[in-house]
């Protein structure tokens, strides 16, 4: 048996029992109760992310079949994931009861699609990260639509797999033409192959454009996006929160893994690519928010522009003088982004009313007076999506930017810039409806859900303070490269 | 707290943050319950902060006579980018040490005297709640005036010095909703503001250059490596300090600009005492005497900063002969004896500066707290309420029996200044004049035509205010303070008469003392000068008598005796040489000439234009990019094909 | 290395070109009469009544899924026991594990009534 492969994948392994555990024992909790899945979920969630912590002084390694990597890189996302998933069940409990489907396959599904996730920090061969990818969206598939009375609900989770099926396909033709022209699918076996062997430039480059266009659909990148608003309208709002920054995490995690690990040499090829890919995302992402008269509708733009953001840390990645500021910066936005991301999504939940409404800008109004924390919350998450100082997203974008320009895209960074400019008409809009309006909004009695919020807002005015413990932190979890 | 230390030789060093931290305590403790304590429990907190910072000044005096080398106390490491590695620590030296004393022991008088004068102005202008706010921004001066001396490095350095120019911002437009037409004290506050940003932007840029020079803002390194750096590239050096200079020209009241510091008279008198005349404006001799060796380096810097201070210094003491309002003159008499200080320094001479510094903070404070004394009294004895302006000299008088004990302590504060022997002026004066002397007899000339005119002005004030008859009701009935005014009066006149023993001929206490932190060259006492010095403070006192003194102004309307012999050129005087309309004409019309034209113009029409134009693009192209969202998971995979096709396209047509 | 692709292209382009060929000669040759019985819907020479679609009960199509999913299964089964000598004991618990993984799914189905047909 090969041991390393175990020790590797020991959390993620875990986690996927106890999911299936969990699967079991829930049939036998009464619906009333399904406070202690929850309890159960965040119990598997938490002792992954102990197993995890515990492997931190693992040296970088892959096993012997080169199917699984564990470096500081897939450290840094799991603990990322495991902290969103715990996220989410903090999201979603209160939720599920005031929503009326209060069912214990949430955290089952939850918990699987975190092990996708974790699976997916550590491949190491695109076949593995085809199945990670699959095993993270499948769950997501049925989430999606777990609001199965509602139609918004039922008809998110239809589009999400339709169309996720589709990109899948991407994935795996990409896959299949890369081995084509390679013979492996290993990571590092390609960027050997590309190295040594006579590999046909023109399969291999449509087969690596064909895994980023699938890829690109996972992390909704303009003109891959189009899913996203309907998708994440419809999920029940944590759910929606959880895909917004778990899932992009992910996708980023393997997109930058490829990347680095296996395409640097093609870097003449695929990074006008992926400029363009940036440049477009950030744009639409920003202009389409503006109008948004949702919320829910406004953050999926949002988290669109974010991914272009993100995307523009992987641009230069074929640079490998600045390949650690691309990664450190990729990972400080991922986590800035996270943080920022779930304490918006929070707040939002704690808002929405039990038939869906509470969605609306209209409905912040007067916030301000009648729950000033949670406003206050709110404000900071704004002020940190909108990059401004005192907050962790402030420090992500400035990374980022600062990326770019030392790998001479500068004029990717003006567009970072003028787009980022453009947010704050949306994001300071909520602030505007929740200091300069009145209203009385109504708040759903959550206090996880407050814990959350509150907790998040700490973290990314405290963090701000001090972003070079993360960034270091970030910096020091390269990724192993061949 | 956190407290490590880089060197401390004695423990009594590890206080010095103290100096700080007790009126920053005084600033909170004042804020939160100042105002249900009262009067009394607000001033008592107030003068207790000041008193201590005092405290620990002298222990740290003390510390220094057993270890003068002196310390560095880091409080904590303030940041690090790239090579730059700013701490936030404090440099306990003789230097610092010194400014630290003043600062404290002159505060905690003028303190003192504070708690009974607000006491009576908030009832004059009728806001009782304000006493508290007062004794805040005051604390908050001294806290930011320890930072400023106390720094190790210039960025802290200029950290107080904003801090020190906010205060002063903040004091002088204490009556903000006073002065001429209800504005007119916001605006000299507001014209001290804007006039020392100019000053700030120069030391800023030399801060920066400073930096891309020398890559470090600690003190020790950058003087360490002044030598070096000057020897590779001569105009760096020059650079900083003229921009320095800048600085300096700004907050210690220097040509070209002093012009604010009249203008700052519109605080109430303890802020004129203490910021304007004893401590901040002394911020920009302190910061030459402290860039000694950078200034060592730029001979012509120094020479630049000697004229600046020498012409001031004859300057200001030419208009101040011909002012009325009794707070003006000294504003003047300041502004000129900080150019005594200034020219100083720059011939090198620093101790001679300092020492004068120290004097000067005495002196000046007293007559500022005996003028105060003597405007409360009149304000307090205007009951029919016919005073105009109660600080108009013209309306004074007779007030040399009515007032005694002002009187004799602000005789003793004018004789000080003018440098009658052996009260403490006339030494710290007469350094100075050695120095010039030895410099270039150009200076020393009209340094000593300045000496010449500060005696006269301030025989003519004495005479105004306190001989003849009285010339008002107000004056006529006027009174004697009660002790809380008088006993810092006092105190001060003491220090005015003994100052002079810290730096005797031949003790040279404060040079031995200084010489552990400055560069300093023995002074010597030069018998025919003092002489020369103390003949031209003859003349002037008798000049001034025989105007002023011998036959007394019998009515306010009068006009002044001068101004017939001098004609147009006392109406100049008068007209403060019309600086401040030249400033206007030069700077401040074609300044809001332009502002008009970019807010009307090119604001409102141009940029909002753009504005909403682009406002208006954005709107528009955001409702089309979300047209093309409209639900059918068919168009979606469309624009997604489309997107892949896009993409081959381009690696086919590349 | 394209060419090695040349034969597929040969025949994808015979393959392409026979199509259009029979369906044209068709078009070009054979006689067209149509009738309304030749327009109608071709129901095993029946004559068509009702709907065309007709509603199914969605347990056909539970019962359709987890019948592929077990399907599946088998059909894992029949490679591995082939060479299950040459797999060893690692192979065993692999199935093992897979088993499990199924059996969980079964478990829950079965409790959540999907499997009961009223």
């Amino acid at each position: 048996m090969n041991s390393d492969l175990l020790t590797i994948l020991l959390p993620t392994l875990a986690l996927t029992g106890w999911a299936l555990l969990l699967l079991l024992v829930d049939l036998w909790i009464p619906r009333e109760h399904k406070g202690i899945t929850a309890v159960l979920a965040a119990a598997g969630l938490a002792a992954a992310l102990g197993l995890t912590l515990s492997q931190g002084r693992l040296p970088a390694m892959t096993d012997s079949t080169v199917m699984v990597i564990s470096d500081g890189y897939a450290l840094f996302l799991d603990v990322l994931f495991l902290a969103s998933g715990l996220a989410g069940v903090a999201l979603a409990h209160e939720y599920l009861k005031r929503a009326n489907i209060a069912n214990g396959e949430y955290y089952a599904l939850l918990l699987f699609s975190v092990a996708g996730m974790m699976l997916m920090a550590h491949a190491y061969n695109l076949i593995l990260i085809f199945l990670a990818l699959e095993l993270l969206s499948i769950p997501l598939y049925i989430l999606s639509g777990i609001n199965r009375p509602r139609l918004e609900s039922e008809e998110s989770a239809l589009k999400y797999f339709l169309l996720g099926a589709f990109s899948s396909g991407f994935v795996l033709y990409g896959t299949a033409l890369i081995y084509g022209a390679t013979a492996r699918t290993d990571l590092p076996g390609i960027f050997a192959a590309l190295q040594s062997a006579p590999v046909n430039p023109v399969i291999f480059i449509l087969g690596a454009v064909l895994l980023l266009v699938g890829l690109a659909y996972k992390v909704s990148a303009v003109p891959f996006h189009m899913w996203t608003p309907d998708v994440y309208e419809g999920a029940p709002t944590p759910v929606t929160g959880f895909m917004a920054v778990a899932v992009k995490a992910a996708g980023f995690a393997v997109l930058g893994r490829i990347l680095m690990a296996a395409f640097p040499t093609v870097g003449k090829d695929l990074t006008p690519i992926l400029w363009a890919l940036a440049a477009l995302t950030m744009l639409v992402g920003n202009l389409a928010a503006i109008t948004q008269k949702s919320i829910k509708r406004m953050l999926a733009y949002s988290s669109i522009a974010h991914a272009g953001y993100l995307l523009m840390a992987l641009v230069p990645f074929s640079n490998r003088l600045v390949n650690s500021d691309v990664q450190a910066s990729l990972l400080f936005y991922l986590v800035a982004y996270a943080l920022t991301g779930l304490g918006a999504w929070a707040v939002v939940t704690a808002l929405e009313k039990q038939n869906g409404d509470g969605l609306k800008l209209e409905d912040y109004a007067g916030l301000g007076k009648s729950h000033p924390w949670l406003a206050l919350a709110m404000t900071v998450f704004m002020l940190s999506f909108t990059g401004i100082p005192l907050t962790l997203g402030f420090w992500g974008k400035f990374y980022l930017f600062r990326t770019a320009i030392e790998g001479g895209f500068t004029l990717l960074a003006v567009i970072g810039v003028v787009t980022s400019l453009i947010s704050a008409y949306y994001y300071l809009r909520v602030l505007m409806y929740m200091y300069m309006r009145a209203g009385s909004p109504s708040v759903e009695r959550a206090p996880w859900l407050q814990v959350t919020a509150v907790a998040a807002a700490l973290a990314v005015v405290l963090i701000s303070f001090i972003p070079n413990v993360l960034l270091n932190l970030a910096g020091n979890s390269l990724l192993l490269l061949p | 707290m956190l407290l490590s230390e880089v060197s401390l030789h004695d423990p009594v060093f590890r206080l010095a943050p103290l100096v700080i931290f007790l009126p920053l305590a005084g600033v909170i403790l004042n804020l939160l319950i100042g105002r249900r304590l009262g009067e009394l429990g607000a001033g008592l907190i107030a003068c207790l902060a000041g008193a201590g910072a005092f405290a620990v000044s002298a222990a740290l005096a003390f510390g220094l006579k057993s270890s003068p080398e002196g310390a560095i106390v880091l409080i904590w490491r303030w940041f690090q980018v790239g090579n730059l590695d700013l701490n936030w620590s404090l440099k306990v030296d003789t230097l610092s040490v010194t400014m630290m004393l003043v600062v404290s022991g002159v505060g905690t008088l003028i303190h003192i005297y504070a708690t009974r004068y607000m006491h009576s102005d908030v009832r004059h202008h009728h806001e009782p709640g304000r006493y508290t706010r007062f004794f805040v921004f005051f604390n908050l001066f001294l806290a930011a005036m320890m930072v400023l001396v106390s720094a190790d490095n210039f960025l802290m350095l200029f950290v107080g010095w904003e801090g020190v120019g906010l205060c002063s911002y903040l004091l002088i437009g204490f009556w903000f909703e006073g002065g001429e037409g209800g504005l007119g004290n916001a605006r000299a506050a507001k014209k001290a503001f804007v006039v020392n940003r100019i000053g700030d932007f120069g030391l800023l840029i030399a801060i920066f250059i400073m930096l891309g020079a020398f890559g470090s803002l600690e003190f020790s390194r950058v003087f360490a490596a002044a030598p070096a750096v000057t020897a590779t590239a001569p105009g760096v050096v020059l650079a900083i300090t003229l921009f320095m200079l800048l600085g300096v020209t700004g907050k210690s009241a220097q040509l070209p600009l002093f012009v604010w510091l009249p203008d700052a008279m519109a605080g109430p008198t303890p802020v004129s005492a203490l910021i304007h005349a004893a401590t901040m404006v002394t911020a920009g001799v302190y910061l030459v005497a402290r860039s000694q060796p950078l200034f060592v380096q730029a001979p012509l810097a120094a020479d630049v900063v000697l004229w600046v201070g020498a012409i001031t210094a004859l300057f200001a003491g030419t208009i101040a002969v011909g002012q009325y309002d009794i707070k003006k003159v000294l504003a003047y008499s300041t502004i000129s004896q900080l150019g005594f200080m200034v020219a100083a320094v720059g011939m090198g001479a620093v101790v001679a500066g300092m020492f004068h510094l120290i004097t000067h903070a005495f002196f000046k404070a007293l007559l500022f707290l005996a003028a105060g004394s003597v405007i409360l009294a009149l304000e307090e004895a205007d009951h029919g309420h016919d005073l105009q302006d109660a600080q108009d000299m013209r309306v004074m008088g007779g007030l040399r029996s009515r007032l005694p004990v002002t009187f004799w302590t602000f005789l003793i504060g004018a004789l000080a200044l003018s440098g009658l022997v052996p009260l403490a002026g006339f030494f710290s004066k007469d350094e100075i004049l050695v120095a010039a002397q030895q410099k270039s007899p150009a200076v020393f000339i009209i340094l000593l035509a300045a000496a010449f005119l500060t005696a006269f002005y301030m025989a003519r004030q004495v005479f105004l205010v306190f001989f003849g008859r009285p010339r008002s009701g107000a004056a006529e009935h006027a009174r004697e303070n009660p002790p809380l005014i008088t006993v810092p009066l006092i105190a001060l006149a003491l220090l005015s008469i003994f100052g002079g023993v810290l730096n005797l001929p031949g003790v040279h206490t404060l040079e031995h003392w200084l010489e552990h932190s400055l560069n300093v060259t023995p002074a010597k006492f030069v018998l025919w000068i003092a002489l020369v010095s103390l003949a031209v403070l003859a003349a002037a006192v008798t000049l001034a008598w025989l105007l002023y003194g011998r036959k007394p102004r019998a009515t306010a309307r009068e006009a002044d005796p001068l101004a017939a012999r001098l004609g147009g050129l006392y109406r100049a005087l008068e007209a403060r040489w019309k600086v401040d309309e030249f400033y206007s004409w030069l700077v401040v019309r074609p300044f809001e000439r332009a502002a008009e034209f970019l807010s009307s113009i090119f604001d409102l029409k141009l940029i909002n234009g753009l504005g909403d134009g682009l406002g208006a693009l954005v709107q528009s192209l955001s409702t089309a990019a979300s047209r093309i969202q409209n639900g059918f998971v068919r168009s979606y995979t469309l624009v997604f094909l489309v997107g892949v096709t896009a993409i081959l396209a381009y690696l086919l047509l590349r | 290395m394209l060419e090695n692709y040349y034969p597929l292209l040969v025949i994808l382009s015979i393959a392409v070109f026979l199509g259009f060929l029979v369906v044209a000669l068709g078009v070009l040759f054979g006689p067209r009469r149509p009738t309304a019985r030749k327009g109608a819907p071709y129901e095993s020479g029946m004559v068509p009544y009702g709907e065309g679609r007709r509603r199914i009960s969605v347990r056909y199509y539970l019962i359709a899924v987890l019948f592929i999913l077990f399907d599946i299964e088998i059909v894992f089964f029949l490679p591995w026991a082939v060479v299950l000598r040459q797999l060893g004991v690692e192979g065993l618990i692999g199935m093992f594990l897979f088993v499990g993984v199924l059996l969980v799914g079964f478990v829950y189905v079965w409790k959540k009534g999907a499997l009961e047909w009223e």
